[in-house]
């Protein structure tokens, strides 16, 4: 068992590795969602890190947890996970949105370790209700995590899916939002408000939890107490920054199509202390 | 033969412990059994479509089957995506099933006519389409949707249609069945609609014209040979499908003709045309609207052969 102190660093480490090679790899691929990748980067830390139960070695585990990516653009930043967890060599992170590259623009579960492919919103949630019911049904002991954005939020089948999910009870699912509060063509309370968000969740018969996303220590804290409340699916609302950890980047409806040039990458990578 | 289906998949789900029934709010007076006999593999989502087939394809992630059902195009175009992304690219072992394909919903109109469904499920990389034509065929249709792995595209008819098949017979997914064999010229058919082209074959038989009958219930993949046999043996070929003429089943046989490089000396597609339907009437009543009663489909063909 790590020592407080060392697991907090080690995630927060984690979570710079992951900025410093989202940014890298958007950089070469000249593509674009680096600010909604590197909004979840210590979200993805700590659940990789203190959450979920996985194992590299043996990505099918069939008692693994189960973690969908429902933000599919920001497959990026799961690779990055992925590759320093040891899932796949981390060469081929700089291959991602290459021609025969190993890693395609949005999540796909051609890659080792990557539970399900998705890229247009409002997919994940569903499909991990679905693992929630098997995994009930089969008296498996394995969790169901979705990690969705706002823009997720928007889509009529993630609501569907909430609605259901209460209706039955699945208190073994667990849905986290990276709300950054900024989707593609603008501010979220601007483009289709989610506000409020917290009690519509609640409403619908889900236990909510809202955390600083950025706190590495805040969201293992919530994440180690799912569920929430026993027969209630729980939800979690991280509170994040677009594009956060790269001063130029954070809080702007740029980030979302875009990507760093050369000299904002230098610029980028020095902020994170990641320059080579 | 939704009866039909409803009872096999409940005898199937009775060994099968993986198979889960999915479906949004629809099937009362034929469901009920499923659900009563096994309410934890039973899901009503409620209206909601999208979500039922992402709820399917989880569960079948899992290892299990899962069964969407509704009606008319509900369980296809409303979660069309859902179908291609979720089911169809993780190639899990959802079946989808319709109940009512074609204008089988008659009178209640164009929202509940399935007449896009086979050109856009057999589009899907990964999918297999199957529509049986008699409640032979249902019975085994449904037997082989289960004992396939990966997703199937079920078009499932509504009513008492009557037997095309005097016998039993031989079903496989991909392999066409002969009903009768002929010379003058070879009519395919898909589903249901087989009733009609039948007895539409039956009066040119007494005109002494004697045409072989194909039952075509796997549209994907499609069975070459019997297409290929049927152009070379019999000169004329004869495409009938209850769904619009652009992507179903004719294109489909088109597609084996020409990429063979085989072609019969006549060649015709009876379906609905590319148009929606703004006639109201029972189903028999719009088929013959569209050309595809029996005694339309007889003319038809006589005016082909002449």
């Amino acid at each position: 068992m790590q020592a407080t102190g060392d697991w907090v660093d080690h995630c927060k480490e984690l979570a710079t590795t992951v900025r410093a090679h989202c940014l890298r790899m958007t950089h070469g691929g000249q593509s674009g969602h680096v600010g909604s990748m590197l909004s979840m980067a210590e979200i993805l830390s700590v659940l990789y890190e203190r959450i979920l139960r996985i194992d590299p070695a043996n990505p099918n585990w069939p008692e693994r947890d189960r973690f969908i990516l429902s933000k599919g653009h920001g497959g990026a930043a799961v690779y990055a996970v992925l590759a320093e967890k040891g899932f796949f060599p981390k060469d081929w992170l700089m291959t991602y949105y290459r021609d025969n590259g190993k890693l395609m623009g949005h999540i796909s579960h051609y890659v080792p370790g990557v539970e399900f492919s998705t890229g247009s919103l409002g997919h994940g949630l569903p499909v991990a209700v679905g693992m929630a019911i098997a995994a009930r049904h089969g008296g498996k002991k394995h969790r169901v995590f979705c990690l969705m954005s706002d823009g997720d939020c928007d889509e009529g089948s993630t609501w569907e899916a909430i609605l259901f999910a209460a209706q039955h009870r699945l208190d073994n699912l667990i849905g986290i939002v990276d709300y950054n509060k900024i989707q593609a063509l603008g501010f979220v309370k601007d483009v289709l408000n989610l506000e409020p968000f917290a009690e519509k969740i609640r409403a619908c018969g889900w236990s909510v939890r809202e955390v600083d996303g950025h706190c590495v220590e805040e969201i293992e804290s919530s994440l180690k107490r799912i569920p929430f409340e026993p027969g209630k699916p729980s939800w979690v609302i991280a509170h994040t920054i677009k594009g956060k950890g790269v001063s130029f980047l954070e809080n702007t409806v740029s980030c979302h199509y875009g990507h760093v040039n050369d000299e904002q990458l230098a610029l980028a990578l020095r902020e994170l202390g990641r320059l080579s | 033969m939704r009866s039909i289906f409803n009872k096999v998949l409940l005898d199937l789900a009775r060994e099968d412990t993986r198979i889960f029934m999915v479906l949004a709010d629809i099937g009362y007076g034929e469901i009920e059994p499923f659900a009563e006999a096994y309410p934890d593999r039973f899901f009503n989502v409620g209206v909601a479509e999208q979500n039922m087939t992402g709820v399917a394809c989880g569960i079948a992630m899992e290892g299990n089957i899962a069964v969407t059902y509704s009606i008319a195009n509900f369980p296809t175009i409303r979660c069309l995506e859902q179908i291609r992304n979720d089911v169809c690219y993780s190639n899990t072992n959802v079946k989808i099933v319709i109940i009512g394909g074609g204008l089988a919903y008659g009178a209640l109109g164009m929202s509940h006519h399935s007449t896009e469904d086979i050109a856009l499920m057999r589009a899907l990389p990964n999918m297999v389409v199957v529509a049986p034509g008699d409640f032979a065929e249902a019975e085994a249709a449904t037997r082989a949707m289960i004992a396939h792995d990966g997703p199937l595209y079920y078009r499932c008819g509504y009513k008492q249609e009557p037997p095309i098949h005097e016998g039993p017979i031989h079903f496989r997914l991909g392999r066409a069945i002969q009903v009768w064999d002929g010379k003058d010229a070879t009519v395919i058919f898909t589903g249901t609609i087989g009733n009609q082209a039948q007895a539409a074959l039956r009066e040119l038989l007494k005109e002494g014209i004697r045409c072989r009958l194909v039952s075509m219930h796997t549209v994907k993949p499609i069975d070459k040979e019997a297409i290929l046999a049927a152009a070379q043996e019999t000169g004329a070929v004869i495409t009938v499908e209850e769904h619009v003429v652009q992507g179903g089943l004719g294109s489909a046989v088109a597609e084996v003709l020409c990429d063979a490089g085989v072609y019969p000396k006549k060649f015709l597609r009876l379906a609905l045309p590319d148009k929606f339907v703004s006639l109201v009437g029972s189903h028999e009543w719009l088929l013959d609207q569209f050309g595809l009663s029996a005694r339309k489909i007889q003319a038809s063909i006589k005016g082909l052969l002449q």
